[in-house]
């Protein structure tokens, strides 16, 4: 059975991780390549590197460092941030990023996804987008997508963009909730459901998460395909592990075979 | 020496770089001697089936790859490198012209049926149908991560080391003499993977 993934999502500016981390068993947590080696060991199914850089593609850190992960980190790495062209998700690619995310440069030039998908195929496009809940005069709720780093409402509704960007060739879907990133507060399930019931490509939860029970409602009432977290894993709050095995007892499918010994928890 | 054939398709340089850090010898490259002298073939990709089947033999390496499989050399086929092993697929179903792969293995490429989501993206489990030296030390229930939307089913099930559960059960990998073959990504499943790499220099050498 196809497992739901856990994604660790590490921000990243200047080949540095932004938010310090509480580990103190890696050398040097700042270092992108020693957080995704160390997450990579506790059985994160896929990382994302964000890249909050704002200087052009060409000129960042970011490259070296994804060329530094790919050669030791060998799960799948999903790289986000700043991708404005076919040249930057080419660069990115061919230095050793698995998927590119994209998320404001789809939004001015959808035209980037069809080209992208058409390139290098659906399964490395991945569409990121920032979702900000708005209430009608009824009362009824929409989401609209917000661009530039969640600064420009743009008036379009999430759900109509998704469909649109699946339909352009978008492999899969990562849906950031701008209200309740940070809050700990739980995903938002009711968007993440939403979305999941309009298009047939893999849904990633992202935003909120603060406690274990908001992972399994993530995939449980949001039809989640795969989490993303970042503060419960980089503040040490939970490990990937604790992460997998409270989701394994709620009966949610997901990989705790490390290194393939035995068929429960085999951690080393 | 491992060669990685370079067929001018997606995604070689990461099970190149997956061979290197695991120490082998190992060489990308799609120049008929070093293939001639190589000591096991990999086939990677991701891409479509037509393309990677059309560049096989465009580049001169369908002959090479059969040549050497005659004559017993270790291979392991990866994704797309499964695929082209089959007769033909369905991936360029539109179109007037079937698909034609290597026919080394009898048996078709699939589409996933409809209702599943494709591409099936994600880690998956390996039920062992039969022991392969290619899975020595692991697990039957082992998961391992898939990334495609066809899947091949072969006419001799004999040739099935592995299933997978992905709505139906298929084919996820198969052992025929010499010739190894996933469709799964080894290169991108973490130490599972990275000892299925290892079974393969083992086998290589």
């Amino acid at each position: 059975m196809l497992t739901k993934r856990i994604i660790p999502c590490l921000d990243v500016t200047e080949g540095r991780v932004v938010k310090g981390t509480r580990f103190i068993d890696i050398k040097d947590a700042g270092d992108p390549v020693e957080l995704a080696a160390y997450y990579d060991q506790q059985g994160a199914d896929e990382l994302v590197f964000y890249d909050i850089t704002a200087s052009s593609m060409g000129k960042r850190p970011l490259l070296e460092v994804v060329k530094r992960t790919a050669e030791r980190v060998f799960i799948p790495l999903t790289v986000g941030g700043g991708v404005r062209d076919l040249a930057d998700m080419h660069d990115l690619l061919a230095i050793g990023a698995d998927k590119i995310s994209v998320n404001t440069a789809a939004v001015k030039n959808p035209e980037l996804i069809n080209q992208g998908a058409e390139r290098f195929g659906s399964q490395c496009i991945v569409l990121s987008v920032d979702c900000l809940r708005r209430t009608k005069t009824d009362g009824s709720i929409w989401w609209e997508v917000v661009i530039n780093g969640g600064r420009t409402p743009t008036g379009i509704n999430v759900l109509d963009w998704v469909v649109e960007g699946v339909q352009r060739g978008a492999g899969e879907l990562v849906l950031n909730s701008i209200d309740y990133d940070g809050t700990h507060y739980g995903y938002d399930n009711l968007l993440n459901r939403e979305v999941a019931a309009r298009t047939a490509v893999p849904v990633i939860a992202s935003g909120g998460a603060g406690k274990l029970e908001h992972l399994r409602e993530a995939i449980l009432l949001g039809r989640a395909d795969a989490v993303l977290a970042a503060s419960i894993f980089h503040h040490g709050t939970y490990s990937i592990m604790d992460v997998k095995r409270y989701l394994a007892e709620a009966g949610i499918p997901v990989r705790l075979d490390i290194y393939g010994h035995t068929k429960q928890g085999g951690e080393r | 020496m491992l060669a990685v054939i370079d067929y001018e398709v997606g995604n070689l340089g990461s099970v190149y770089k997956a061979f290197r850090y695991l120490g082998a010898p190992v060489s990308l490259t799609k120049d008929p001697a070093e293939l001639q002298k190589a000591s096991g073939l990999i086939l990677p990709g991701v891409g479509a089936f037509a393309e990677g089947a059309a560049n096989l033999r465009r580049l001169g390496l369908e002959s090479i790859i059969r040549e050497r499989l005659q004559k017993g050399t270790p291979f392991l086929g990866i994704c797309l490198g499964l695929q082209l092993l089959f007769e033909t697929s369905e991936e360029n179903a539109g179109s007037d012209r079937l698909a034609i792969g290597l026919g080394l293995c009898r048996g078709a490429v699939r589409r996933f049926p409809a209702g599943l989501k494709v591409p099936q993206i994600g880690w998956n489990e390996l039920k062992f149908t039969r022991p392969s030296p290619l899975f020595a030390g692991l697990q039957s229930g082992c998961h391992v991560y898939f990334l495609h939307s066809y899947y091949a089913a072969p006419a001799d099930c004999r040739l099935v080391v592995a299933t997978t559960d992905y709505g139906i059960d298929y084919c996820s990998a198969i052992e025929l003499d010499n010739i190894y073959a996933v469709q799964f990504h080894p290169e991108k499943s973490g130490e599972v993977g990275l000892a299925i790499l290892r079974n393969f220099c083992a086998i290589c050498s």
